[in-house]
């Protein structure tokens, strides 16, 4: 049973917020209300009819919508193409739909502008159709799947905005999101399930984000605090005029550089790294800001040598590590959580001991000179699961049958267990649950006392904020902020995210004061290879 | 735990068992539409398995196939498809006897050369489609293609009487082999002889399994096959490794030919088997690129292939053993993918139900832990 005894019931005209941890049973919930699983026992009613769906189609055509977590639309299409495509049968592919569209787009609030091509539209453009496609289709109840994982603060305010215009129009909305702070602000009322059952209700008026987390995990949450500097003079990474072009997939060295940089300002070449310097220091996270898409994905690719610099130096415990294989960088101690875990982290069909060898097959305790050792990695595999609490009945299952959450702890046991000297944290608790990320948190934060260096990426600007020593922001493969995490509030990093603000950012409420009590907190910037480009 | 390996067991067998079923199906409705019995040949041709010659046919036509299938099942399992199995092997045997004609040395000289003339001219042939794919990203797929047409002409070319060649009646040959570079078999009295090489088949079978499951490389190979990005990221050199595989692929495919070589005709003439290379492909498929798989499927291919030219003598046409041939390709294919989607789904719902129970890994009280607590 992945669930049992749920009791949801979901007001005209509001939106009702659905949280829980991962493997609570979110998903599968979803699922039975989209018709595409069936529940086992009891009943769903809309509009107090009772109802049995055993397809989308089936859900789509009693009005239920889902807008995905992530999107279905296809790059090369218009947003009327993508709009219309599979439903052609409503108001037809042209002027009809067209008008329809407007109209919806009007009458939410959600400016969408037919003839576009998708590929032209921001992440948060994207949402948008994908939440209009629902409306075409006729939706009165919609359901968002973690809708503001991929938005900046100011982008997530505008989609509030227009879920407000959705439930005063009447519509319904089903949130389901980590973020309990969104939750509250967004919510009329919210749910909390817990291990595939409904364990109480809120109010979202008369709730703390700290009441709720505790509800959905069940027990008290260890306080975040941010414990002192532990950073270091010791320089762990070190890059150095980082240049990697789009096309660029070998270096070239210096002379070639040159030359793809003519085509850059000639708009052939996309620069996707644009002399990206900074240094990482024993027992320092340095967190980047960013919209994804500006970058991280090629420097992360760069420093763990999936990428090859097209001009620059990468040193590592000052070694130059520019040309070196991916695989003796991980043996040399960088340790990589990678952004997209089904991608770059995981062989999905194949058992959790095997991904336990994955990108260590080399190292003890998975390799015995030429052989694989079998036993060591099973073994290893068990110690993880149980420090880590991947919540799984054995190390023999495929790593697709865990929830996205617990097959995230088991790639951040697998590389902490090497005892890395610089880790590549993307994302790290990306789709993990409160508790869960909390316990990746602490493990971090333990490394990095005893002298990890950790470059952060993340999407979460209250992580980046909460175990940063040092924030960059990285907008358009530049650098080109720096923040300190100290004083620096999620809004202001937002807006210069969005590349409305450079050099060093500074709260000006804060800043006076910080400057007074603690002038040597942050003692990055000061480096001068540290500025910011 | 081990009832998810027992269920992996379950899903593997599954897959091969609901092919043959439905392929035999489907051949009783050909055999219904044209109005013969739907059993009769297949009681015809399970009689001839009970024959000791026709065994001894099965299980030298089987090790033929099985160390082709193995070749393709290398690229197999990592998304390579080396259609060139075919061109390799042919090419191969034919250096092979070329050198065996013309080297003459004592027995445990000439046996091994001949096996790396194989290996190495087999390799080679794959290795012009895997250098090709890492260096310019031609697919293998069409450049194999390619080199098996190429491997028939430079084959043709060999055969002229002023190269090679040595013509015996219409027929060409490569002229005999030395006698030290001839294998003998197991003599099976009046059924006949069983090719001594076998054994090679065999020991290629076992070695497969090894290398895959339990060196670093295998390892790297799989990964490389379940995702290649993944790989990449652990550390594999996505390049090197296609170009190893190709080699090793092609130098698998080079020994196909070598049991009935030096087994058998002792020369390659234009009676040497051809299309073993192909039928491998079906063959790698049918076994799940699994070594034993691969043997079943090999026994089974050469099966039909012995047992059917009886058929002729009782009134059917012995092609219904190629249609049952394609018919378990075909439904193989479809098979495998449907029994794999519904493993991983039911897979996923059986760890959602157990860890529901509480059945979780290293906790006995397993429904009162909490993330949060520690």
């Amino acid at each position: 049973m992945a669930n049992h005894d749920i009791h949801l019931s979901v007001r005209k005209g509001t939106v009702h917020a659905l949280v829980g941890e991962n493997g609570a049973g979110k998903s599968t919930l979803m699922k039975i209300l989209y018709g595409m699983q069936k529940p086992d026992e009891g009943t769903i009613a809309v509009d107090g009819e009772q109802v049995a769906f055993s397809s989308p189609g089936d859900a789509i055509a009693r009005g239920i919508g889902m807008v995905h977590q992530h999107f279905m639309l296809a790059d090369n299409l218009t947003v009327l193409e993508n709009v219309t495509l599979g439903s052609e049968k409503l108001y037809g592919i042209g002027a009809k739909a067209r008008r329809k569209i407007i109209e919806i787009s009007d009458r939410y609030g959600l400016g969408v502008r037919p003839d576009v091509l998708v590929e032209e539209l921001g992440v948060a453009e994207r949402q948008r159709v994908e939440i209009l496609k629902v409306l075409f289709r006729g939706a009165r109840i919609l359901i968002l799947d973690e809708p503001t994982a991929v938005l900046v603060p100011q982008e997530v305010d505008a989609l509030f905005d227009n879920l407000r215009e959705l439930k005063a129009e009447g519509l319904s909305v089903i949130f389901i999101s980590h973020k309990l702070g969104e939750v509250l602000s967004v919510a009329d009322d919210i749910t909390v399930i817990r291990r595939g059952t409904t364990v109480g209700t809120a109010v979202p008026s008369e709730t703390t984000p700290r009441q709720l987390a505790e509800l959905m995990v069940g027990s008290e949450l260890p306080t975040p605090e941010t414990s002192e500097s532990t950073v270091t003079d010791q320089a762990v990474i070190e890059v150095d005029d980082l240049v990697v072009f789009a096309k660029g997939s070998v270096s070239m060295g210096k002379g070639s550089a040159a030359l793809l940089m003519d085509e850059v300002e000639r708009g052939a070449v996309r620069l996707v790294l644009d002399h990206v310097s900074f240094t990482i220091h024993a027992g320092e996270v340095m967190g980047i800001a960013g919209v994804e898409g500006n970058g991280q994905t090629e420097l992360i690719d760069a420093l763990i040598g999936l990428k090859a610099a097209d001009s620059g130096a990468v040193r590592f415990m000052g070694e130059d590590i520019t040309g070196m294989s991916t695989r003796k960088r991980r043996e040399n101690g960088i340790g990589y959580i990678p952004e997209d875990r089904h991608r770059h982290g995981l062989l999905l069909e194949a058992p959790l001991w095997e991904n336990r060898i994955l990108g260590h097959v080399t190292e003890k305790p998975n390799a015995k000179g030429f052989w694989i050792d079998i036993k060591g990695a099973q073994q290893d595999t068990r110690r993880i699961v149980e420090q880590y609490d991947v919540r799984t009945p054995g190390i023999d299952v495929t790593a697709a049958s865990l929830s996205g959450g617990n097959q995230q702890k088991l790639i951040v046991g697998r590389e902490m267990s090497h005892k890395p000297k610089f880790l590549i944290a993307a994302h790290p608790t990306r789709g993990v649950d409160v508790g869960a990320q909390a316990q990746i948190w602490d493990q971090i934060r333990a490394a990095r006392r005893e002298g990890l260096a950790v470059l952060l990426i993340s999407a979460d600007l209250d992580e980046l904020i909460g175990l940063s020593d040092t924030l960059r922001v990285i907008f358009n493969g530049k650098l080109v902020a720096d923040a300190d995490p100290a004083t620096i509030t999620p809004e202001e990093l937002g807006s210069a995210m969005t590349g409305a603000a450079s050099g060093h950012l500074e709260n000006e409420e804060l800043a006076e004061a910080a400057e007074l009590e603690e002038p040597t907190e942050n003692p990055a910037p000061d480096a001068p290879e540290d500025e910011a480009r | 735990m081990k009832k998810f390996d027992k269920e992996r067991m379950l899903l593997a067998v599954a897959g091969p068992v609901i092919a043959l079923v439905v392929a035999v199906a489907l051949t009783s409705i050909v055999l219904l539409a044209s109005g013969k019995s739907p059993i009769e040949p297949y009681t015809i041709m399970f009689q001839q398995a009970t024959y000791s010659d026709i065994q001894v046919l099965i299980i030298n036509q089987a090790s033929l196939y099985y160390i082709a299938a193995l070749a393709v099942a290398i690229g197999f399992r990592m998304n390579l498809f080396n259609i060139g199995v075919d061109g390799q092997y042919q090419l191969a045997a034919m250096m092979a006897a070329v050198v065996g004609a013309h080297v003459a040395l004592p027995a445990v000289l000439q046996v091994p050369l001949l096996m790396i003339t194989a290996i190495c001219t087999g390799a080679f042939w794959a290795g012009i489609a895997g250098v090709l794919k890492v260096t310019r990203g031609v697919s293998e797929v069409v450049a194999t293609i390619m080199l098996n047409a190429i491997a028939t002409s430079v084959i043709a070319y060999l055969w002229l009487p002023d190269v090679f060649g040595v013509k015996l009646g219409n027929n060409n040959t490569t002229g005999e082999m030395h006698k030290s570079g001839w294998i003998p078999g197991f003599s099976m009295g009046d059924a006949g002889e069983i090719y001594g090489l076998v054994i090679l088949a065999v020991l290629l079978g076992i070695g497969y399994w090894i290398v895959l499951n339990r060196t670093r490389f295998g390892f790297d190979l799989r990964a490389s096959g379940a995702s290649e990005s993944a790989a990449a990221a652990s550390g594999v050199d996505p390049k090197r490794m296609v170009l190893t595989a190709m080699l090793l692929s092609g130098g698998i495919a080079g020994l196909a030919g070598l049991p009935i070589l030096l087994g058998d005709t002792h020369t390659y003439s234009l009676n040497f088997p051809t299309g073993i290379g192909f039928l491998g492909i079906g063959i790698a498929l049918l076994g799940r690129n699994s070594p034993v798989g691969i043997a079943f499927a090999s026994l089974l291919w050469a099966w039909l292939d012995k047992a059917s030219p009886e058929l002729d003598f009782h009134g059917y046409d012995k092609e219904i053993a190629v249609i049952m041939q394609g018919l378990i390709v075909i439904a193989v294919v479809v098979s495998y993918e449907s029994v794999r989607e519904w493993g991983l789904r039911r897979q996923q719902r059986r760890v959602g139900a157990e860890l529901a129970a509480g059945n979780v890994l290293g906790g006995n009280d397993n429904t009162d832990k909490e993330v949060a607590g520690r």
